[in-house]
């Protein structure tokens, strides 16, 4: 790749931004960059960057799963139903990782095996699984975990590291392996690209789409344990509304929302990015719905602006190659007219 | 089978909810006592008026093959912004604030339409995103205060309580008459106007639609514009029927509406369902929500019985409904083509998958 080249990729725009903003973030606190603010801005959002990682798999795979943040719900409410009424909580966060991957069971049966639509599927899944935990808690709010259930949530593992941020790192790795190095990857890309090509081809589709749903939620409901520990208490409505955050992490990362295009490194950058934003949103004492609609807009932008950009790049392209032909001069090309699927 | 060429499979669809809306209540007269009353009815009927009023909208939405989530936060937005406005004002005209609302809704829904249609962002992006902006708006603009049931102007107060017709014990609310207005109206519009019919034809297949002259994206930001107006007019029955109205308002309405216009049998591939099959859907859950809430205990059930329904809904939509469908169809062609050995044994798989997607949108 060309210098120049790789100075217009969206990874390097992501870059930029990044720098911007932290640099903003300097001049409000000036010990911003200290180690413990780094992990602070980490730990505060530490769930929802687990998920964004399988889900960025899912979405290139060109899928897309609604019903992470009410797995997270359902699982943090189980552990805390089941320790409640006197279950061991080792037992209680075995069963919890059990449900998950039931839950992701069924997400991935109806869209892996009986074709249906995945937002439609885990749309259900959202209002559903949500559903499952206001039976189990409806409007209690359960807390008094034991000391080193909580202690693991909120203080570091090693130094000042808790182990969920160990954790995201760890599986940072382990899923950039996976999606660019790995034959299962590959099947991800292709599958995202071309669903029928790649089942000629021989891919397993469906194994690969219900091997994706179920490690989907299953990290959620590990995702939803940590939040318990995190926060020591647990209501019905945990994690909710969670899947805007992971879902723009995800399309901010450069991942195509039709599949098939996406880099680990683009959604690591987004991550860094949407985090930073957060915290500096923080710092200038925003309330959290004006935060939520900053991320709303970001996850609107980060796929209108690629659009408007090829729409330029093809408009100046068709001047370019108009003016050089006179006799085209003046035509007009029909273009397709896309509409959101 | 002469039956089918009466019949068409979705109207299969709406007899079997009828059903199971008569069977729902039934079981709930065994479980709640005094069920069968006028004020169950005049309870079910006001909840269910304002999902179906939302519900049109997204019909229209749901048949371009898009999907509309930000309905609940341009309800409360609406409810919120009218019921300010009439605090301020006490003499603005009754039809002046629906208009108002109507609009505030319809430009909500605009910008909704532009993104997807102009700006070739999926709908699910966009109605994700401004779901948290417009409620963030909200929030913003409302400064946490609370828009007060005596503080509005009287007409408004007592507007819930208007009836437009008495049989024995059952009232019709005039919020119900207003729902079943929109209802009949739009199901009129979408059965036989041009623009109904464009509709359906966006929603079964995009390119085709294109090729054959329709303007596509102007009639998707059409759509978008006419869910948020008409999700502006709920806002303003959810304000006439509560009153209060705090920054929370309607949350989460969207997933009702939504299961409602998937479980009345409109299509989320786009191209097939009906108004009406989209109000039984929210007479429906409706009638079970208002109903649980009686049962008390069993309130929490709520969203797992909705999340079921939802998926119940779409599953048999992939199945049955295509199985029938493959009958209808299967007949028209039998009757075309007398049917040959090669063309029952002999057709490649790929042929008989193609077969079956035409067939599906027929």
């Amino acid at each position: 790749m060309r210098r120049a080249e790789w100075l217009r990729t969206w990874e390097a725009l992501l870059a930029v931004l990044l720098v911007v903003v932290v640099a903003l973030n300097l001049r409000l606190a000036p010990n911003y960059l200290s180690p413990n603010n780094l992990v602070d801005i980490f730990e505060l959002s530490i769930e929802k960057v687990i998920v964004a990682l399988i889900m960025t798999l899912i979405i290139i795979n060109g899928e897309i799963d609604l019903s992470v943040a009410s797995v997270m719900g359902l699982s943090a409410s189980l552990v805390a139903y089941l320790y409640q009424n006197g279950t061991a909580i080792e037992v209680a966060m075995l069963a919890a990782l059990v449900v998950g991957v039931i839950c992701g069971l069924v997400n991935g049966f109806w869209v892996a095996y009986v074709g249906l639509p995945s937002l439609a599927v885990t749309l259900a899944g959202l209002i559903g699984y949500r559903g499952l935990a206001r039976i189990l808690l409806e409007q209690n709010s359960v807390g008094g975990f034991p000391q080193w259930f909580n202690d693991l949530g909120q203080r570091g593992f090693i130094g000042t590291v808790p182990l969920s941020v160990l954790l995201f790192f760890i599986l940072l790795i382990v899923f950039t392996v996976i999606l660019h190095y790995s034959a299962f990857g590959r099947y991800v890309f292709i599958i995202g690209n071309n669903k029928e090509a790649a089942r000629f081809a021989g891919v397993r589709v469906r194994r690969v789409k219900m091997t994706l749903f179920v490690v989907s939620a299953l990290i959620a409901a590990l995702a939803g344990i940590f939040y318990a520990m995190r926060l020591g208490t647990v209501r019905a409505d945990a994690a909710e509304g969670f899947e805007l955050d992971i879902v723009t992490i995800v399309l901010l990362g450069g991942v195509s929302i039709f599949g098939g295009k996406g880099t680990m490194i683009g959604v690591g950058l987004s991550i860094l990015l949407v985090l930073n934003i957060r915290n500096g949103m923080n710092l200038a004492t925003l309330t959290g719905h004006i935060q939520t609609s900053v991320i709303g807009v970001l996850l609107i932008l980060s796929v209108l602006v690629p659009n408007l950009a090829q729409d330029a790049q093809q408009f100046w392209r068709r001047r370019n190659a108009a003016s050089r032909i006179p006799s085209m001069q003046g035509v007009k090309e029909e273009r397709p007219g896309a509409i959101g699927d | 089978m002469k039956l089918t060429r009466f019949i068409r499979p979705e109207q299969v669809r709406e007899f079997s909810l009828l059903v199971i809306i008569a069977l729902v209540i039934v079981f709930f007269g065994t479980q709640i006592e005094n069920y069968y009353s006028g004020r169950t009815f005049t309870r079910v009927s006001t909840s269910v008026a304002i999902i179906a009023v939302v519900a049109v909208g997204q019909t229209m939405v749901v048949l371009t093959r898009n999907i509309d989530l930000s309905v609940g936060s341009i309800v409360g937005f609406t409810a919120y912004f009218v019921g300010q406005q009439l605090t301020r004002n006490n003499d603005i005209a009754p039809l002046l604030a629906v208009f108002f609302a109507i609009g505030v809704g319809g430009l909500m829904g605009l910008v909704n339409g532009l993104l997807v249609a102009y700006g070739r962002v999926p709908a699910i992006v966009v109605t994700l995103g401004t779901l948290a902006i417009y409620r963030g708006m909200l929030v913003e603009y409302s400064d946490a205060q609370t828009v007060l049931t005596s503080q509005l102007p009287d007409w408004l107060v007592n507007f819930p309580q208007v009836n437009l017709l008495t049989v024995g014990e059952v009232d019709i609310r005039a919020g119900v008459g207003i729902a079943l207005g929109v209802v009949i109206l739009f199901q009129i519009i979408l059965a036989y106007a041009p623009f109904g019919r464009r509709l359906y034809a966006i929603g079964s297949n995009p390119d085709a639609a294109v090729m054959a002259g329709i303007p596509s994206r102007r009639l998707v930001m059409l759509a978008f514009v006419l869910s948020g107006a008409m999700a502006g007019l709920a806002g303003f029955m959810f304000l006439a029927r509560f009153g209060n109205v705090t920054v929370v308002a309607a949350q989460g309405l969207e997933l009702q509406v939504v299961a409602a216009v998937v479980v009345g049998g409109v299509n989320i591939f786009g191209g097939s369902g009906t108004v009406l099959g989209a109000l039984l859907g929210a007479v429906l859950i409706g009638t079970i929500e208002q109903s649980l809430i009686r049962m008390r205990i069993n309130e929490f059930w709520k969203d797992a019985l909705l999340g079921l329904f939802i998926l119940l809904a779409i599953a048999s939509d992939a199945i049955i409904l295509n199985r029938l469908r493959n009958l209808w169809s299967g007949n028209t062609l039998r009757r075309r083509t007398p049917q040959t050995p090669e063309s029952s044994v002999g057709t490649p798989l790929q042929e008989q998958v193609k077969d079956q997607k035409e067939t599906r949108h027929a």
